[in-house]
């Protein structure tokens, strides 16, 4: 089912790549990375910026009375303070609930929070006056859980959330009373998953200039959805998007702290314009972690209905995600929790519960698999534990429980391709699993284990987050006298190979060298607006456009063709670097006599490619309906093996079979490449990340404190691809980046289960908590409960 | 308060004047204008600002420009030759051991030093030389393959 590998190769020194879709290239983009030319922002050459820094709230809940700047402003070389006064117009990403503003008005709701922000002349300066800025507050009740947020004394952060709610959803979808009725076998189990966050490698930065004389503002930052920031931009500033640009450079990953405009983003083009000149705003480390946006702390109650050979009868989840001090994207989050509980395996009742809380904590946010990666850790652990107490095999009662394409969730979610079993026999196989007894490790402290689960996302949302009636997705291709294909995308490329996509896509389609290429990408002067790499959409809905662009472009070319050959359209024979008559291959003309020709009379080609998903894919007709919806689903299945030091707690994990049906694998290596980070993160999900806060103040905002695993701990990742052919995805492509993630968590748990006995409930899984675990005593302080036996029917 | 500092930076002398408190990461970024080598975290915490100094890796972000006074320092950016990439930079490029390529330039060089004076390593060795080097896209399966593909190469020659 693979399409053949055709290797790529250097000829004379330079690359000649097999043209088009199914080959290993290196990314497009990759030379600049590798040679540090790549300019992330903070590269940009700057000369005469001022240094922009921000003040941030040490407060994590307080009325704000006063700020007061004049000793601040007074310091010589201070060209400009901005606060809550300069900007009364509140932002966020999902239209219906913007309640957070640029710099705090009225209320500081987290400790971090931006309250001021100051350019000045240099970094020693900049810092002086952010020491003589003085708040006047009134210190509120905080709450840094969200049980106590909830409780109906609590003060609330926003005065039009009751209960600090900002979101409840109660979904129920089949009949899951009668479900439960028919099972054999239903358990109900809590898991705790802890707070994480993306802790990308590049920290936050912008570059805003202000030019005074034309009433411009030209913006420069890390952002992952370039569009979403100009529209905010503008709204915030009171400024028409059209004397606004955004410019997205290299970009140092993202992973969903960058899905929404960022605070620091919209400063900092205030600051440029009160300053009236250039700012660089350079975040450290510590401020991405308060900028935050992550995975919130979730409580979970999951139950599950079995019959005795594993059919699934019904589902009941109750989710509750402490989401912190703003809304941010907390509905989706909170639906796509109990969206994609349906779409991996058949389930025929399906009741949710979904509670989005307010708490004084850095707002969480959208983060690789968002919303359905801890759900995901529970389903897939109580499945385990049901399975076992029914003595069934762990892949036996996944397969009990597969879809067939195509078809329709309960809740409204078309299914086109479903790749799964294919994943779930070459794990099995790939991995041992049949031999596994045979590797436990014997009678010494170290025991070895392996566990399995499955998972899936996403190719985007099919109905987009603002609803202006434009295509989901617009390309534009431009070809001139010089015969080069500029392919002009607003695609964010963020390290995931977006750019590389499109290329490719377009070679194929035209069969023209990857030479004759370049991209031009996310500069609102000159791409078309793209919606942002976020939920997985671009390869999806990006490709879709690029093929569009590249059919319509070939068109016109091969007329041109067939007008300079002087035969019919029918006749001309297309090799995309040349054209030739059919039946007669001496006829034959090199693309630039065919451009030349194409250019007569119209000069500059431009087309424009365009995809959109038709409305039969948008969801259910319930409230949230359209969260989940999406006209691709990828699917995941991974084997995960690990060894467990009983006396340290200590696993590590040592080895990962993982595969994925991505529909079809427009670059194999780049697919392997997302499965293994991805995997690689719900391992660090697993096993060490978590943020942590005392009393609202973030105490491990370091990359020493917040422990992602070194090369050290990483193990091999085998990835094998499955291709299903999608057929809506481009070339039948679906994503390959947020799937795999999911399951990670709770095959690592099955696998420490098989190791030691003992199944985790409790995320991370860290040495003192696996300990615990095994020897059932918890040590005095110890805040995590040993696993605990369901309850009997 | 600044003074005269000497050193060589990819091959060449240079001679600047520079702050005493001056960081070498703030002296090759914003002097030299050699903006690959990376700052990642707020010191010595991700490896992204990895260079050499005298063939041994150092954390630029961490170290005072003048205490390597006279020495050669070497950046991501002096690896190639002419225009061509070095056995670890075309490695890194065409097995995707760079993906936002952020930790790359410090990857690169910490591999560099490590095949300098380890010629074939395991991957546990390499594992061992890139422990300080994070990573957040790859999970560092591709980083490890480059490195070994690298290793099997001959260095372009000077």
């Amino acid at each position: 089912m693979n399409a053949p590998d055709r290797d790529w190769r250097r000829v004379g020194g330079v690359v000649e790549a097999p043209r088009g879709v199914g080959v290993r290239m290196p990314l497009v983009d990759g030379v600049e990375k590798v040679n540090g030319t790549a300019r992330y922002t903070a590269d940009l050459p700057a000369q005469g910026a001022l240094v922009g820094k921000i003040l941030r709230s040490p407060y994590a809940h307080a009325e704000l009375l006063e700020v007061d700047v004049r000793d601040a402003l007074a310091l010589p070389g201070v060209i400009g303070i901005i606060t809550g006064e300069h900007c009364d117009v509140p932002y966020g990403v999902i239209p219906i609930a913007q309640n957070e503003f640029p710099l705090a008005r009225g209320r500081l709701r987290y400790i971090g929070e931006p309250v001021a922000a100051v350019a000045a002349i240099d970094e020693a300066t900049a810092n002086a006056a952010l020491a003589a800025i003085r708040l006047k507050v009134r210190e509120l009740p905080a709450y840094f859980e969200a049980a106590d947020a909830r409780k109906s004394d609590a003060v609330l952060l926003h005065d039009n959330k009751k209960g600090n709610l900002e979101r409840e959803v109660h979904h129920e979808f089949g009949d899951s009373a009668a479900g439960f009725a028919a099972a054999d076998l239903i358990r109900e189990e809590t898991f705790e998953c802890a707070e994480i966050h993306h802790a990308m490698m590049e920290p936050n930065a912008a570059l805003a200039s202000w030019d005074a004389e034309r009433g411009h503002l030209t913006l420069w930052s890390v952002t992952q959805v370039p569009y979403y920031v100009h529209t905010s931009l503008a709204q915030c500033m009171k400024l028409d998007p059209a004397y606004i640009r955004v410019i997205k450079p290299f970009v140092g990953g993202g992973f969903g702290h960058r899905v929404e405009t960022l605070n620091f983003e919209i400063i900092a083009a205030l600051l440029a314009r009160e300053a009236r000149g250039t700012v660089r705003l350079l975040q450290t480390r510590e401020e991405a972690f308060l900028t935050h946006r992550g995975r919130p702390q979730s409580h979970i109650r999951m139950k599950l209905g079995l019959t005795r050979d594993g059919r699934m009868t019904a589902c009941q989840a109750e989710v509750v995600q402490r989401g912190g001090g703003y809304g941010g994207y907390g509905i989706v989050s909170i639906l796509y929790a109990g969206a994609l509980l349906n779409g991996l395996y058949d389930i025929p009742a399906v009741k949710y519960d979904g509670y989005r809380v307010y708490t004084n904590t850095p707002p969480c946010g959208a983060m690789r698999g968002h919303g359905t990666v801890n759900v995901r850790f529970a389903f897939e652990s109580l499945l385990d534990t049901m399975a076992a107490e029914l003595g069934l095999d762990a892949f036996a009662v996944r397969r009990r429980n597969l879809l067939s394409a195509p078809t329709e969730t309960i809740n409204g979610l078309k299914i086109m391709s479903y790749g799964l079993p294919e994943c779930l026999d070459w794990v099995e196989q790939a991995s041992g699993w049949r031999d596994r007894a045979s590797r436990s490790g014997g009678d010494g402290p170290i025991k070895r284990g392996i566990g399995i689960a499955c998972s899936h996302f996403v190719s985007g949302s099919a109905k987009p987050v603002h609803f202006t009636g434009q295509p989901h997705a617009t390309i534009a291709l431009r070809v001139d006298f010089d015969g080069a294909i500029t392919i002009l995308t607003g695609a964010a490329d963020i390290g995931q190979g977006s750019s590389t996509v499109v290329t490719q896509v377009v070679a194929e389609v035209l069969g023209v060298e990857h030479r004759r290429l370049r991209v031009v990408a996310a500069d609102s002067a000159l791409t078309p607006k793209d919606n942002g790499s976020y939920s997985s959409r671009v390869t999806f809905m990006v490709g879709n456009a690029a093929a569009d662009a590249a059919r319509k472009l070939k068109a016109l070319l091969v007329t041109a063709a067939a007008k300079r050959l002087q035969v019919s359209e029918a006749e001309v024979d297309w090799f995309g670097e040349a054209a030739a008559v059919v039946g007669n291959a001496s006829r034959q003309i090199p693309f630039h006599d065919i451009v030349e020709e194409a250019l007569v009379d119209v000069g500059m080609l431009t087309v424009k490619g365009l995809f959109t998903c038709p409305v039969e894919f948008q969801g259910g007709k319930q409230r949230g309906g359209a969260v989940g919806s999406t006209m691709g689903f990828s699917y995941a299945a991974q084997a995960v093996e690990v060894s467990v030091d009983t006396e340290l707690g200590k696993v590590t994990v040592e080895k990962v079979w993982s595969a994925i049906d991505c529909g079809f694998a427009i670059n194999p290596m780049a697919v392997e490449g997302q499965v293994q980070g991805a995997i690689w993160m719900g391992m660090g999900q697993a096993m060490s990340e978590e943020t942590v806060y005392e009393n609202g103040r973030h105490k491990a905002a370091s990359l020493l404190e917040y422990r992602v695993p070194t090369i050290v701990e990483s193990p091999d990742i085998e990835v094998h691809i499955v291709e299903s052919m999608d057929p809506n995805g481009p070339f039948g492509a679906k994503e390959a980046s947020e799937g795999p993630l999911a399951g990670v968590m709770s095959a690592i748990a099955a696998a420490i289960e098989d190791a030691v006995g003992t199944r985790i409930r409790a995320l991370p899984f860290t040495p003192d908590r696996v300990f615990d675990a095994i020897h059932r005593q918890p040590r005095p302080g110890a805040s995590a409960p040993a696993a605990e036996q369901g309850a009997a029917r | 308060m600044k003074s005269l500092l000497n050193l060589w930076v990819n091959g060449r002398p240079r001679e600047d004047a520079v702050a005493e408190n001056a960081l070498l990461v703030d002296y090759l970024r914003d002097t030299l204008g050699l903006t690959g080598t990376k700052q990642g975290c707020d010191g010595g915490e991700c490896g992204a600002c990895t260079v050499l100094v005298d063939g041994e890796p150092r954390l630029a972000c961490s170290t005072l420009a003048h205490s390597v006074a006279g020495r050669r320092i070497e950046t991501v950016e002096g690896a190639g030759r002419d225009g061509t990439l070095s056995r670890l930079q075309r490695a890194f490029h065409e097995h995707l051991g760079a993906q936002c390529g952020f930790c790359t330039p410090g990857m690169i060089m910490a591999a560099e030093a490590l095949l300098r004076r380890t010629p074939q390593p395991s991957r546990d060795e390499i594992r061992e030389a890139l422990g300080g080097n994070l990573c957040r896209c790859t999970g560092y399966v591709k980083i490890i393959d480059s490195v070994e593909a690298a290793a099997r190469c001959e260095e372009v020659s000077a």
